[in-house]
């Protein structure tokens, strides 16, 4: 079969879908988790997302709705115990990661599932998804990216400054529980394409890494969102290539391919903060006390010498082995 | 009491954790008037602008807003505040526009793009703390001094009659302070009503047109602005000077030798 007859499959095509849906929505959310500095909590309600699909593999029920509803509960309760102990709250975080799992596994074996039914939710399973989870997989992420970029103002200011926030008028509690709710939607969203154990890097990666590159929140979140398509669709089509040859998960590729964009970033991210800071200019009024020349200076400064050149008042310095070389007659001053 | 004070605090009392804060305080603003809250540190100065604001429940006496009680209070966009600078960071980089920005939710309606009207009033804002120039820079690349003026042009984005400042000075050197000066100035010839906590008022002694010492939660002196160092005399340390005993009746003290004002009166 080649590439071509691959993608024109039903199956390929709803997996591309589910992809390009999930990629999207998973960094939108995230990127207010990340904000709000709740970057794991995505990963905790994946887990208690865990018992949910036991129980509907064990009743019968659709996986997916029973996932949502236990996902939901138990990201309202994270938020909720996150509210009132202030102290302890990543124990609490902790007792639901464990809570979740163990339950999830324990329901599964009382309902006579095999693992590998489980499997396809814990590591994702792009290629078995159902026309009917595709649409309520697109109406759910619809729904996510929808709210995440029509509430942004709001969701914005609550996760920036929560006492302003209140101040401002705003209901902090419910903005709080909409995050949560969304967050928990967004996981079943994902559970079908990265599975519930590796959720939570869709959501956190995207963002660290356009972090990296950018200065507002705006464009944070779009970058996430665009960089979070581009390793999810990506990662799939990688991983069905590869399938050729060997046995590829399309679920870890997405993340490793995230991780790889982050790599990538993180070091233009500090060569660009690197750059910012040297072409900070000097506070106004800020003028050098004393004259102090330089040494021996065999280079001459000049528009395109190499040096990063940074205007200074009426002159202009060269940033020269860390420190700035402004022209004063003959020879260099020290600024 | 008066009704018509823009912020009136009456036998206020807070609690943190059981430990009493502020012991029944009264205090009435009326608009246009420039109140420093003054006092050393855990006086309560900042407890009490929290609880005006709503953000420390009171476990005695009441908060009015605008003739409103504070529970029934809903027209925020009459509040502008300046929390202390702390807050102004947080895990995703936002631009100084974007932080101003949010400043101007009071009187968007949900779902609704930012009109040209909420615009312009942002770029005002901006241009007043004199920060036009930044506006697409991340907040944390700014030094503090700039952060503090980008919080005061967050809540000048909301076009509010009445503005709470908590401790606006604080870590902020003196170009910086001078900045903040000016534009509290010009907020005061508009008409706007400010309170504002201070350790030392600096540049902002000249604009400030009545005094509120607290000490031990309880207000030690209201009254004509007073200099910086009339606040740390050993006085406001000790206004029990003048009892041979100890007691916890809350009772006036005249530091000045003057009467001091009853909550509402002006001075």
């Amino acid at each position: 079969m080649t590439a071509l007859q691959l993608f024109n499959e039903p199956f390929m095509q709803r997996a591309l879908i589910a992809a390009l849906l999930t990629g999207l929505a998973a960094p939108a959310i995230g990127t207010f988790l990340v904000q709000r500095r709740l970057a794991l909590m995505g990963d905790g309600i994946g887990h208690v997302a865990v018992t949910g699909v036991a129980l509907g593999l064990a009743t019968g029920a659709s996986p997916l709705w029973t996932a949502v509803l236990v996902a939901v509960l138990g990201a309202v309760l994270i938020e909720v115990i996150r509210e009132r102990g202030q102290t302890n709250g990543d124990v609490a975080l902790a007792l639901l990661f464990y809570g979740g799992l163990a339950g999830g596994i324990f329901i599964s074996g009382l309902g006579g599932q095999s693992a590998a039914a489980l499997n396809r939710y814990l590591f994702g399973s792009l290629t078995t998804i159902s026309s009917a989870d595709v649409l309520v997989t697109m109406v759910l992420a619809i729904a996510v990216v929808g709210l995440c970029v029509g509430l942004a103002p709001q969701l914005f200011a609550v996760a920036q400054d929560q006492e302003f926030a209140r101040v401002a008028g705003l209901r902090v509690r419910v903005y709080n529980v909409l995050v949560a709710v969304l967050a928990a939607v967004s996981v079943t969203v994902a559970m079908r394409t990265v599975g519930l154990l590796l959720v939570s890097a869709l959501m956190v990666v995207p963002v660290a890494t356009a972090q990296q590159l950018t200065r507002s929140f705006r464009s944070t979140i779009g970058a996430a969102m665009v960089l979070g398509t581009l390793a999810s669709v990506g990662g799939l089509v990688a991983a069905t290539f590869a399938s050729y040859e060997v046995t590829v998960a399309p679920g870890p590729t997405i993340v490793l391919l995230a991780l790889a964009c982050y790599a990538v970033a993180w070091p233009i991210g500090i060569w660009q903060r690197h750059r910012a800071r040297l072409r900070e200019p000097f506070a106004p009024g800020e003028a050098v006390v004393s004259h102090e020349a330089c040494g021996e200076h065999p280079h001459a400064h000049g528009p395109g010498c190499g040096h990063l050149a940074v205007p200074h008042d009426d002159h202009v310095d060269y940033v020269h082995d860390g420190h700035r070389h402004a022209v004063h007659g003959a020879h260099y001053d020290e600024h | 009491m008066t009704e018509s004070a823009a912020v009136e605090v009456r036998r206020a009392s807070v609690a943190l954790g059981g430990r009493p804060v502020l012991r029944g305080v009264d205090l009435a603003v009326v608009p246009g008037d420039f109140v420093a809250l003054m006092g050393a540190n855990g006086s309560g100065k900042s407890t009490l602008v929290r609880a005006m604001v709503g953000l420390r429940p009171l476990v005695g006496g009441e908060v009015r807003l605008f003739g409103t009680p504070l529970d029934e209070y809903d027209a925020w966009s009459r509040i502008g505040y300046v929390p202390q600078r702390a807050t102004a960071g947080s895990g995703i980089p936002a631009s100084v526009w974007e932080v101003v920005a949010a400043g101007r939710l009071t009187r968007r309606k949900l779902l609704r793009p930012l009109s040209k009207a909420d615009r312009a009033v942002i770029d005002d804002a901006l241009e007043v703390v004199g920060l036009a120039d930044r506006r697409r820079d991340a907040v944390t690349n700014l030094s503090g001094g700039q952060q503090q003026r980008v919080l005061i042009a967050r809540a000048l984005a909301g076009e509010p009659e009445l503005f709470f400042l908590d401790e606006p000075t604080a870590g902020v050197d003196l170009p910086n302070q001078q900045v903040l000066a000016d534009t509290l100035g010009r907020l005061k010839e508009r008409g706007a009503t400010i309170v504002l906590v201070a350790h030392e008022l600096g540049p902002l002694a000249p604009l400030v047109d009545r005094a509120v010492v607290l000490r031990d939660g309880r207000v030690a002196y209201d009254g004509p602005a007073l200099r910086d160092h009339e606040v740390h005399q050993p006085w406001f340390a000790e206004p029990h000077t003048h009892h041979h005993h100890h007691d916890h009746v809350p009772h006036p003290s005249t530091p000045l030798g003057t009467e001091p004002h009853l909550p509402g009166d002006r001075p």
